[in-house]
């Protein structure tokens, strides 16, 4: 027997949410999906969730399970019982609007800021426009997103910053600068490179790990990246870093920690160094300022002919 | 046991007192570490933004020196922990980039055979039964009474299939070494969070929102202190920590210590050995819990 401890809420009713558990003894190879159908239609009829395919397509079916989002059609029951018990509660990052069912608005919104449409001013040829299997590689992983939200649910990000455009809008929006038929890459590129963008990722991996899919959005934030310093948008704290640490083990095999923050933030933005002061003032009184003279790692040489050979 | 130690940059920077507390933790566990000074950065997730190929290259120089020596690969820094993994993945993953690479380091004299040695963090060393066993027999300072709250640090939990924990959601590796020191260990939510460091420079409220919900959380399980294996979460939650409006407001502060300095402090340093006297946050107060219990 497992007891499945949902949240419950229904702001009809009261304002507040609660837990509510239902014992049921699951059939081997049964689904967390599968489990709510049966409490739903045996126990509680107002027990409130989306679903629709039970074949991990549709995305419809995303919910947390003991604190992680999932689909509930993906995951065994079996999977998840801990103790005997399974918890499930709504999407994170989202309202919820009755029990598991969340407010997907700004999820939505956010694919649409990235323009998910192809954008490409050349007259369409008479057939379609076509792609080599390696062109369309590029795309492939994020190309496989349903939409499910689990990313964005538990972006860590987005926990403390609501205005981040989050892991799916910008696994999304690499599905277009990747895309050989569009052609406003650096436009995208730009947009992206915005407060709020893909330089706000904080690498946590959380996306990666929620995400049902191939998508991997993490990975395709990089390639993001990777697109933006190789197109020069280069005017912003994150190509800056990205750029002065890589400058930095080229020079010496390591980083140098002193010139990272200063050449980040960016030599005449006096704000974000007058900001830096406080905490540089604290590491110096204690003795925690990397060394004056930056040291290089021994065989340094060695190093630098990797960086030339590679045209870095 | 001897080991390759790949110290990191921060370990030999702005947190010189991780590597005074790793050597005495090595010294006092009869551990032979062999500083690799010859290794390059490991890109800390940064350089792949410039280039994969490039991060890949320079960590497969590291991983030939290693095998070079014969000896496995010891982190002390969940950043190049996952790091390095992530390199040994891609490089393995696919024989044509692995030529490719190995076609550069050739220039230099080395070679990347791969599978030869492991790259571990050095908890990962001491949270296995035999190390366990080590801990409980050289130590000489239980650290009775002390809660310890666990910072993991991202990297050494994602991705899951390149982390060395069975199950990353629910990690033990560190609160299993805290009880084998004679500490409390302290459960709670957010040791699997991020600390906020990566977006420090690009976004520091959001970065430092991060820090103080982590902080608020394992000081509001009852945590005397937070340990972490990560010496970038240790800049993030103890350099910081003074900026963090969100801990200000409630009057909160909480020391933070590199997994080293607390078992360098169980097998007998004294804070000041092991540089807890160049902490931000004073670390004077867990001597008082430790005093009171022994």
């Amino acid at each position: 027997m497992a007891t499945f401890r949902i949240k419950r809420y229904n702001p009809e009713k009261s304002p507040d949410s609660y837990y509510q558990d239902f014992e049921y003894d699951f059939p081997e190879g049964a689904t967390l999906l599968d489990c709510l159908n049966e409490i739903k239609w045996t126990q509680d009829g107002s027990l409130t969730y989306r679903m629709s395919c039970r074949s991990a397509i549709c995305g419809s079916c995303g919910m947390k399970g003991n604190g992680h989002a999932l689909l509930a059609c993906q995951r065994q029951a079996a999977h998840l019982m801990k103790d005997g018990v399974i918890t499930v509660e709504p999407m994170g990052n989202m309202t919820p609007i009755k029990d598991l069912v969340v407010d997907f608005k700004p999820f939505w919104e956010k694919i649409d800021q990235i323009k998910p449409y192809l954008k490409n001013k050349e007259k369409p040829p008479e057939k379609e426009r076509r792609q080599t299997p390696e062109q369309f590689k590029v795309i492939d992983d994020a190309s496989t997103c349903i939409m499910c939200g689990a990313c964005y649910s538990d972006c860590q990000m987005l926990e403390v910053d609501g205005t981040f455009l989050g892991p799916a809008a910008l696994a999304k929006a690499q599905r277009f600068v990747g895309d050989s038929r569009d052609t406003a890459t650096l436009e995208r590129i730009k947009e992206l490179s915005q407060p709020g963008g893909m330089w706000d990722c904080t690498h946590c991996g959380e996306c990666v790990e929620r995400c049902p899919k191939p998508v991997k959005p993490f990975d395709r934030i990089k390639e993001l990246m990777a697109v933006g310093l190789e197109q020069g948008v280069h005017g912003n704290v994150g190509a800056r870093h990205a750029l002065s640490f890589t400058k930095s083990i080229k020079k010496s095999g390591c980083l140098n920690e002193a010139t990272l923050p200063v050449e980040s933030i960016g030599y005449f933005n006096f704000k974000g160094l007058f900001d830096l002061l406080p905490v540089g003032l604290r590491m110096l009184f204690k003795g925690k300022i990397p060394p004056l003279i930056h040291k290089s790692c021994e065989d340094v040489k060695d190093v630098k002919r990797i960086f030339e050979e590679l045209g870095e | 046991m001897k080991f390759a130690l790949f110290t990191g940059c921060v370990a030999r920077g702005a947190t010189r007192e991780l590597m005074l507390s790793t050597k005495a933790a090595a010294e006092g566990l009869g551990i032979d570490f062999v500083e690799m000074k010859s290794a390059a950065c490991c890109g800390a997730g940064v350089m792949p933004e410039k280039s994969p190929l490039l991060t890949d290259t320079l960590n497969a120089r590291t991983f030939a020196l290693a095998e070079e020596q014969n000896l496995d690969l010891i982190t002390i820094c969940s950043t190049c922990q996952g790091n390095l993994k992530k390199s040994e993945y891609n490089i393995n993953s696919d024989i044509e980039y692995k030529d490719k690479v190995n076609h550069v380091l050739k220039g230099g004299g080395h070679q990347y055979q791969g599978g030869k040695i492991k790259i571990k963090h050095f908890s990962d060393i001491l949270a296995t039964p035999e190390g366990l066993q080590m801990l409980k027999e050289k130590i000489k300072r239980p650290l009775t009474g002390l809660k310890t709250a666990a910072f993991y640090g991202c990297y050494v939990l994602r991705p899951s299939e390149l982390s060395e924990y069975e199950d990353p959601d629910n990690p033990t590796a560190l609160e299993e070494i805290f009880e084998a020191l004679g500490a409390t260990p302290v459960y709670y939510e957010s040791r699997i969070k991020c600390c906020g460091f990566p977006i420090i420079m690009m976004n520091k409220d959001a970065s430092q929102a991060m820090a103080g919900n982590a902080l608020i959380d394992a000081i509001q399980s009852g945590a005397n202190c937070v340990v972490t294996g990560c010496p970038l979460c240790h800049l993030s939650l103890d350099s910081y920590q003074p900026d963090i409006e969100s801990l200000r407001e409630k009057g909160y502060s909480i020391p933070i210590l590199h997994l080293p300095q607390l078992v360098a402090l169980a097998l007998g340093y004294s804070p000041k050995d092991i540089g807890m006297d160049s902490h931000i946050v004073a670390t004077a107060g867990l001597d008082s819990i430790l005093a009171a219990h022994a």
